[in-house]
């Protein structure tokens, strides 16, 4: 601390340099961290890249980019890949704007108690929730059962091991990572805001949708744009619920590598994933701030 | 009752009768929400194979299925034993990185944070994938050092996140002090700062624990044979069949979470 210690020769550029050199040591505390990151991730990944830049004969090529743009069944799994991450997300800002909104009006100890409801499936493990809904969704599962047994339909349903099975599982599992940064930015919200605009004759619609939701539009779009590149690398899930019929680009890159060990189409097809997210990330850290895609993350 | 439907419910002053729809669409959701997790554990203890709710008739088969499987538990205690070595090592490096970059204020920290956040960033099927291709140059394919490794990775993000708003609630000043009064810079951390951050970094640490223990696709990739981990061997046992086992299982692990989230909470309070 020999910044702070009074020096026997106070020279301004002496200090100056023990000042630099203590910000440096302390700063070397994060290498250990550092290290592991760059070794583990972007080591790995890295290489990921290296791969699909190479033909299978070990040259340098375009040809794995050059199968994904031409082959029509890579561009349907592109195409369910968005369709699903875009419904699944839309699902999820239509079930969890309401809640947020209304756990943001409730008093803090009743929303502090409801919380509970977010955060302990946020907290169960994703393999756990999926288990559940697979035995929930199964043809002579509960749901089918009491559907039938109140007359809702007559024939079990096919809910499960389909696209509609996947949009469940994922929905649920997405949907806390929704909430839970819109419920944070609609509390920092000014409620004086929204009562200006009742009192200048807003009836309460009005003062939601004039008001309200433009302030809340922040901590939906960071929400929003977390669940939808979540659900772009989903895996667990779809694979689980979707039975073989909805297949996404983490599964076909999963099957590549597991079946095929073609390391250089699922390389490419990683690379894609991988840019595309983070696109995503730098967009939407430009509307929402960085911070708060973090605050959601965690 | 009557005064409550009509009293303004708020800031746009509508009454609370007129917005009985939000509540009931707040209470479905909630429900939707918080089914999945606990439907598991009444089934657990059904007698049925063919799952039904409420169960039939009860019994601890499922669970005598699971403890008495030697499979299943040589699962759970590679499971036990990468969550413990992972929290053991994220959680000294993710308290010094957050604590290093907090106090040295280079214009690299900002940086560093980034490349700290990146394995939550990242799509879990590429790190898998990745990290997989490494190991088998590296020999270090299902092996259990190579999970935790892998694990300590991906739980360092939230150690140091969780240390870094410890952090800062923390005064500064009175490490400061203590350096003053003659005590070097790791002695006043040890002795000064790291009491009073304890809170953060043990709920840092029961993160971390977490994070490795419900871990999926990496240990999918990265586990196997001997050292395969209990959330992989569950994953590969649901895409054959639903076997109620899972249920029992599950149950288990909902407890474990559960109890240390509590004890999370707990520390977590006290901290401020």
């Amino acid at each position: 601390m020999s910044g702070i210690a009074p020096s026997s020769a106070p020279h301004a550029a002496l200090l100056h340099r023990d000042g630099v050199r203590e910000h440096w040591t302390l700063f070397s505390l994060s290498l250990p961290a550092l290290l592991l990151v760059f070794v583990m991730l972007v080591v790995p990944i890295g290489w990921l890249f290296w791969l699909s830049f190479l033909s299978d004969a070990g040259e340098f090529s375009l040809e794995h980019y050059r199968r994904l743009a031409s082959q029509a069944s890579y561009a349907r799994i592109f195409r369910t890949t968005f369709e699903v991450s875009l419904v699944t997300t839309a699902l999820c800002v239509l079930l969890g704007y309401p809640l947020a909104y209304l756990l943001a009006q409730l008093p803090r100890r009743i929303a502090a108690l409801c919380m509970i409801a977010v955060l302990l499936p946020f907290w169960t493990s994703v393999l756990v929730r999926t288990y559940a809904w697979l035995v929930l969704l199964q043809r002579q599962g509960i749901v089918n059962d009491w559907g039938m047994g109140l007359g809702l339909w007559q024939e079990p349903l096919p809910l499960v091991h389909n696209l509609a099975g996947t949009l469940i599982g994922m929905t649920h599992i997405m949907l806390p990572y929704l909430i839970l940064p819109l419920y944070g930015s609609m509390r920092a919200i000014d409620g004086d805001y929204v009562k200006a605009a009742a009192n200048l004759g807003a009836s309460p619609s009005r003062a939601f949708w004039a008001v309200y939701l433009p302030l809340s539009l922040p901590g939906l779009v960071a929400g929003a744009t977390i669940v939808f590149i979540l659900c772009l690398g989903f895996y667990i899930t779809p694979a689980l619920l979707g039975g073989g019929r909805v297949i996404l680009v983490s599964m076909r890159i999963a099957t590549d590598i597991e079946l095929f060990f073609n390391w250089g189409a699922a390389s490419a097809l990683g690379v894609v994933l991988l840019v595309l997210t983070v696109a995503l990330l730098y967009l939407a850290s430009r509307l929402a701030g960085f911070e708060r895609l973090m605050g959601g993350a965690k | 009752m009557n005064g409550w439907f009509s009293r303004p419910a708020s800031e746009t002053q509508i009454s609370h009768g007129r917005r009985l729809w939000l509540y009931a669409v707040g209470g479905l959701v909630m429900l939707f929400l918080v089914i999945p997790s606990l439907i598991v554990i009444p089934m657990s203890f059904s007698d049925s194979q063919y799952l039904s709710f409420p169960p039939q008739a009860w019994s601890l088969r499922w669970y005598e299925n699971y403890f008495g499987s030697l499979e299943w538990m040589q699962a759970t205690w590679t499971s036990l034993k990468a969550g413990v070595l992972t929290m053991l090592l994220a959680t000294p490096l993710g308290t010094l990185a957050a604590y290093g970059l907090h106090v040295s204020r280079t214009r690299l920290g900002g940086l560093a944070m980034l490349v700290l956040a990146m394995p939550i960033m990242m799509p879990l099927i590429l790190i898998g994938i990745g990290v997989f291709n490494v190991y088998v140059q590296l020999g270090l394919l299902n092996t259990l050092p190579g999970v935790v490794i892998a694990h300590s990775m991906l739980a360092l993000p939230l150690v140091v996140l969780v240390v870094a708003s410890g952090l800062k609630s923390y005064d500064m000043n009175q490490e400061r002090a203590a350096c003053s009064l003659g005590a070097s810079r790791p002695r006043a951390f040890l002795l000064v700062t790291l009491p009073q951050i304890r809170f953060s970094v043990v709920t840092a640490a029961l993160l971390a624990f977490l994070t490795s223990f419900d871990e999926v696709i990496v240990a999918l990739f990265v586990s196997g044979g001997q050292n395969s981990t209990l959330t992989r061997n569950m994953f590969l046992a649901l895409r054959d069949q639903i076997d109620p086992t899972i249920a029992a299982i599950s149950t288990v692990m909902i407890v474990v979470t559960s109890v240390l989230l509590a004890l999370s909470q707990l520390f977590g309070r006290s901290d401020r």
